[in-house]
């Protein structure tokens, strides 16, 4: 797969000279960056380079201390978090963030119901929501955990939590996938199911994705963008960002290894 | 917890029977004291909708308010000052003006209120329940601290007929019965609607929610409106019983009770709660019969209820009736 000419295609999210200061500390210094549609693209950077702060920023979890966010051309940049899933945002965290007392598939089932026009409907049990289940069920399917619908979520193994965690934010019906290190701390055989996974949902789904497993950078992404202290180092298309001679020095050090 | 097991869902059905049947065998057991222990049970059940009223908020919801006897008082006080002096009041008028009160009275405290959260909350609806509090006891109108007298029992009439006579102390026990077992099922279906399903979201993990379309503030909102509606019915009910109302009856010691009741019987559950009033109220009547100092009496049985059980009566229930497979959901 090769990327596309840039500027073809049309950018479904886009950040103009967005920076995060907290204090004194600039977490993210004025990056900008273009997500263009169904574009694999990897957010990759050392502890503390920003990744984080900057998913927080494309998601409404925090307020950018300057700069904009644009969503196909609309600015978003004061919008509050919960509107993101309505715009067709969805992300995940980095820490495992299901509801541990709810099934596996009540937690989906909560995720679709972000779909219904509102849930402040109080009569009828949310079991009797035919096309919010049929989304739950989908979304248990994609993420690989059909078998799994009545288990306690705080139960199943830690990689099942996090195709959980995968599979809520594909229940909100997203278009943008945001996925903050869905890889962190899983086995090997998880790791291999979960990059089969997020392949497969990168042809479906424009998926921005912060990783630190380069293996999986570079099997699924198409468009590499690097982070150091807050800044963007470089970004763009995977083979030209690895040659980088900055990247290299400035990330990698002694980088042909990773590479 | 949105289905109970068998194994607990029956015994509390059963319990529900005995105190059905309470006017039939009370005569029997207890010829002396059966009036008196008819309307304590019927004061119980009270409690026991706000406690699980107020569970909705602490133990659902994660909104730890100590401004919820405010809105029991204020229901009883819609009562008393709604009621003609010398008539009955009607009940059609009377009972729907009382808890549209409490509701819009609660959600100008909610809306103040939810935009604080954890120990902010607490204090901001502590400092809001006693303004309630003040509010009567200053009051020349409301009786002040000597609180209202509701002289005649309202009445519930169509055209003329009544339809209940509620000052007759067995059918009022079997009112207050058939709500008591309403607020349940009312606030279980609550539950496991859609909006129910958010607001136990929120009280698991807010910021989830947030991210996943929901506002939680909205939700909380109406969550914490439900909840002290279903407080303010309770609380005229009690001033009905007891045809009386004073400024007690909103303080904050009221609300650390009715708190007292949810974490005994086991918070989020909604039958925890109810027999956790029922515990509370029993063990409370067991001791002030036999000593005077009951209340360090009382004070030692609830450290020892918490502390040996966790997660309250309900708690110890679910644990006992988990079926094998389930393994250690934390």
């Amino acid at each position: 797969m090769t990327a596309a000419p840039v500027a073809s295609r049309e950018a479904v999210l886009e950040t103009r000279g967005l920076t995060k200061a907290f204090g004194g500390l600039v977490a993210v210094n004025a990056v900008s960056l273009r997500f263009l549609e169904r574009q694999p693209h990897a957010i990759i950077g050392p502890n503390g380079a920003g990744k984080s702060t900057l998913v927080n920023l494309l998601t409404a979890h925090m307020r950018p201390s300057e700069g904009q966010i644009l969503c196909r051309g609309v600015d978003i940049t004061r919008l509050p978090a919960h509107k993101m899933p309505g715009l067709g945002i969805g992300r995940s965290y980095q820490k495992t963030n299901v509801f541990p007392s709810f099934s596996c598939f009540e937690n989906v089932r909560l995720a679709a119901q972000s779909r219904l026009s509102t849930s402040m409907r109080f009569f009828r049990p949310a079991s009797s929501l035919r096309d919010t289940n049929a989304h739950a069920d989908e979304a248990l399917e994609l993420c690989g955990l059909s078998a799994r619908r009545h288990r306690v979520a705080g139960t199943m193994s830690y990689g099942e939590q996090r195709q959980l965690e995968i599979g809520m934010v594909l229940a909100t019906a997203p278009q943008i996938l945001v996925l903050d290190e869905p890889l962190a701390g899983m086995g090997v055989e998880e790791s291999e199911l979960m990059v089969a996974l997020l392949k497969d949902l990168a042809r479906r789904y424009t998926l921005i994705l912060i990783e630190h497993d380069m293996d999986a950078v570079f099997s699924i992404a198409e468009v590499l963008t690097v982070m150091v202290n807050g800044t963007m180092l470089e970004s763009g298309p995977v083979e030209q960002v690895r040659a980088s001679q900055a990247v290299q020095d400035a990330y990698l050090g002694d980088g042909g290894e990773v590479f | 917890m949105i289905r109970l097991p068998r194994s607990i869902a029956l015994p509390l059905l059963a319990l529900v029977v005995l105190l059905a049947l309470f006017p039939a065998y009370g005569p029997l057991l207890f010829p002396a004291k059966h009036a008196f222990l008819m309307q304590k049970l019927a004061g119980i059940m009270i409690l026991a909708m706000l406690a699980m009223s107020l569970d909705l908020l602490v133990g659902v919801t994660g909104l730890v308010s100590l401004a919820h006897a405010a809105f029991f008082g204020l229901g009883g006080y819609g009562l008393a000052l709604l009621s003609p002096e010398y008539e009955a009041a009607n009940l059609w008028l009377v009972l729907p003006a009382t808890l549209a009160g409490v509701a819009a009275a609660s959600a100008v405290v909610g809306w103040l209120s939810i935009r604080t959260s954890g120990i902010y909350f607490i204090m901001v609806t502590l400092a809001f329940g006693q303004m309630g509090f003040y509010l009567f006891n200053d009051s020349k109108g409301a009786g002040g601290s000597d609180g209202m007298y509701i002289m005649v029992t309202p009445s519930l009439e169509i055209a003329g007929t009544a339809l209940l006579r509620l000052s007759d102390k067995m059918t009022f026990y079997y009112v207050v019965l058939a709500l008591f077992v309403g607020v349940y099922f009312g606030l279980r279906m609550l539950l496991a609607s859609p909006f129910g399903r958010v607001v136990a979201a929120i009280g698991v993990n807010e910021n989830r929610v947030r991210g996943l379309g929901f506002d939680p503030d909205r939700y909380k909102l109406v969550a914490f409106v439900i909840g002290c509606t279903v407080a303010g019915l309770a609380g005229f009910l009690a001033a009905m019983q007891y045809g009386f109302v004073n400024p007690s009856m909103l303080s904050w010691h009221h609300s650390g009770e009715a708190l007292v009741m949810v974490i005994l019987g086991g918070m989020g559950t909604l039958f925890g709660p109810a027999l956790g009033a029922f515990v509370f109220e029993l063990a409370r009547y067991g001791l002030e019969s036999m000593t005077e100092h009951w209340l360090a009496a009382m004070g030692v049985f609830v450290i020892v209820v918490v502390l040996a059980l966790p997660k309250g009566i309900a708690g110890l229930l679910l644990r006992l009736a988990r079926p094998r497979d389930e393994g250690d959901g934390s």
